[in-house]
């Protein structure tokens, strides 16, 4: 652990600045050009957002930079390494959750750690940790069908956070729970971006959600996508959380994102 | 069953037909029927003889080897058709032509292949029973949730942990369906098996019954036979509802 850690502390001396930079990446789907040369970085410790229309590639370039999917061409840089798949620097948070439905919400968290072959009295240690964290003490053993779905996304944020990754990327996270949940989830992105130290990349249809949880917002306008623009909605965290939402400043930007897209919504 | 308004116990529907047969066994319409009374009656005088149990060692025996057999070549090779396209088209077209080709006529084959012994009836059973399976465990990964299989990825999983730990599990309602047809089928295998290649086991019963027309041991022989199918498949039916829950949430 200690030795990770260590590896980490270099690797951000060398590029303090960026955990993750994406270079004129790529991507078509036979004939179908989702993302054309696009370049991004993703600053470390903060929080970015993919905002863009349904269609525009936000889920194709969370994927790429995951490794899950090759891009066509172009390149991925995480902690000034480029990569060429998946990797234990970066976990992932999945819409429509990706639980396993036969196994608990205890050994769902740890299946991250269980594929990493930990022993199981340590990962579940880690674990008990991390559902106590999102407020899931006390159904260990429950199963996720018995789980709301706000309940079933905490378990699979404790699930990417106990794996202990330094990049977590997230593909429209809350938008299946309930819009009351959703404003509770938002708050406590909010907590763990400061509290955590890692650099979530974050995809959202919400602009009010992207400019309440994001230090960085990129635009990405429809296909072939890269991105129109940049926002930086950073100086609102300095200020109470309680009030963001009706703060001038919030709604100017709020606007401002939907007048460069609403051109491209019919 | 239902008459009318009046809801009858399960199985209700058995006893009738029940009935049935022991009326048009009384009434000595046809020798190849004798009455329930008197089959239950030989069942149970004939199930304690050494020849049944003997008889019922081998067709076990052949059935249950069978049987594992189709289910770990079946469910892996499944698996793999449903995850890998280029192994899905060189193997598809034979499965589809094995399942509805009239299997009985490849015996002869095996027996020349593989001599007159138990062997070659292991073999048909696993030939009557495997296609199914495969088939229904190809069906099963076919369905898995693409996120899983993201999720899978994004963890690092082993190709051994992903098919243990998910692709086994996610495709499991599917894969005890197949299995529940399989052994169905591999009933009907072993039993012509033992007719056609070596008359033994419960083949060999029904061989001699017949020939000496002896009806009610033959019926009785058959109704073991089917209670024995009957209840494995019921277990498996059993198995599959106990993991019906996650089918919709995978
Ligand atoms: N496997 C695929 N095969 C072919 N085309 C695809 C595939 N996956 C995505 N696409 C296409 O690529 C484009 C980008 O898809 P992507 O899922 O990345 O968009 P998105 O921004 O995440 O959309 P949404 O907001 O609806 O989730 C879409 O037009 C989609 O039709
Ligand atoms: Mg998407």
């Amino acid at each position: 652990m200690s030795q990770t850690k260590s590896a980490f502390g270099q690797a951000a001396s060398l590029d303090t600045e960026h955990a993750v930079i994406t270079r004129n990446i790529c991507k078509n789907y036979g004939a179908v050009e989702a993302l054309k040369d696009l370049s991004l970085e993703f600053p470390r410790g903060q929080l970015t957002s993919l905002l863009g229309p349904s269609g525009c590639g936000k889920t194709t370039l969370l994927k790429i930079i995951a490794g899950l999917l090759e891009p066509t061409s172009g390149e991925v840089e995480v902690n000034g390494r480029l990569i060429n798949g998946p990797g234990p620097n970066r976990a992932f948070v999945f819409q429509d959750f990706a639980l396993l439905p036969w196994a608990s919400v205890m050994r769902n968290v740890a299946f991250g750690l269980e594929l990493r072959g930990m022993p199981k009295s340590e990962r579940e240690a880690i674990a008990e940790n991390y559902i106590s964290a999102v407020g899931l003490s006390g159904f260990e053993n429950s199963y996720p069908h018995e789980l709301s779905g706000g309940m079933r996304q905490r378990v699979g944020l404790a699930r990417a956070l106990s794996v202990d990754a330094k990049v977590l990327l997230m593909d429209e996270p809350f938008s299946a729970v309930d819009e009351q949940t959703r404003r509770k989830f938002q708050e406590d992105l909010l907590g763990l971006v400061q509290n955590e130290n890692k650099t979530f990349i974050f995809v959202t249809h919400s602009i009010e959600e992207a400019v309440y949880v994001s230090d960085q917002i990129a635009i990405l306008l429809p296909r072939p996508s890269r991105v129109s623009e940049i926002i930086r909605p950073r100086a609102l965290h300095g200020k109470d959380v309680s009030n963001i939402r009706r703060d001038p400043e919030y709604l100017d930007i709020v606007d401002q994102i939907w007048a460069s897209l609403r051109s491209y919504v019919e | 069953m239902k008459v009318g308004n009046i809801q009858l116990p399960g199985m209700s529907s058995l006893l009738l037909w029940g009935l049935i047969w022991e009326i048009v066994g009384r009434s000595g319409l046809t020798f190849f029927v004798p009455p329930l009374s008197e089959v239950i009656a030989t069942l149970f005088s004939v199930i304690g003889t050494p020849a049944f149990l003997t008889a019922l060692s081998e067709t076990a025996y052949a059935f249950f080897l069978g049987v594992f057999f189709a289910i770990v070549i079946g469910v892996p090779v499944g698996i793999l058709m449903g995850k890998n396209r280029l192994a899905d088209e060189l193997l598809l077209p034979w499965v589809n032509i094995f399942l509805s080709a009239p299997l009985t006529a490849l015996v002869p084959v095996l027996m020349v292949l593989f001599g007159f012994g138990m062997k070659s009836i292991i073999i048909t059973t696993t030939l009557f029973a495997i296609w199914i399976i495969i088939l229904n465990a190809r069906a099963g990964v076919k369905q898995i949730n693409r996120s899983l299989v993201d999720m899978a990825k994004s963890f690092l999983a082993t190709p051994w942990d992903a098919f243990f730990k998910i692709y086994i599990w996610a495709a499991l309602p599917e894969i005890l369906g197949g299995i529940r047809i399989g052994v169905i089928r591999a009933v009907k295998g072993v039993i012509i098996g033992q007719l056609l290649i070596s008359i033994v086991g419960f083949g060999a019963l029904f061989e001699l019954y017949s020939s000496n027309f002896l009806m009610g041991h033959f019926w009785a022989v058959l109704i073991v036979l089917f209670a024995m199918a009957f209840a494995v498949s019921e277990l498996l039916a059993y198995l599959e509802r106990r993991v019906s829950y996650y089918a919709a949430t995978r």
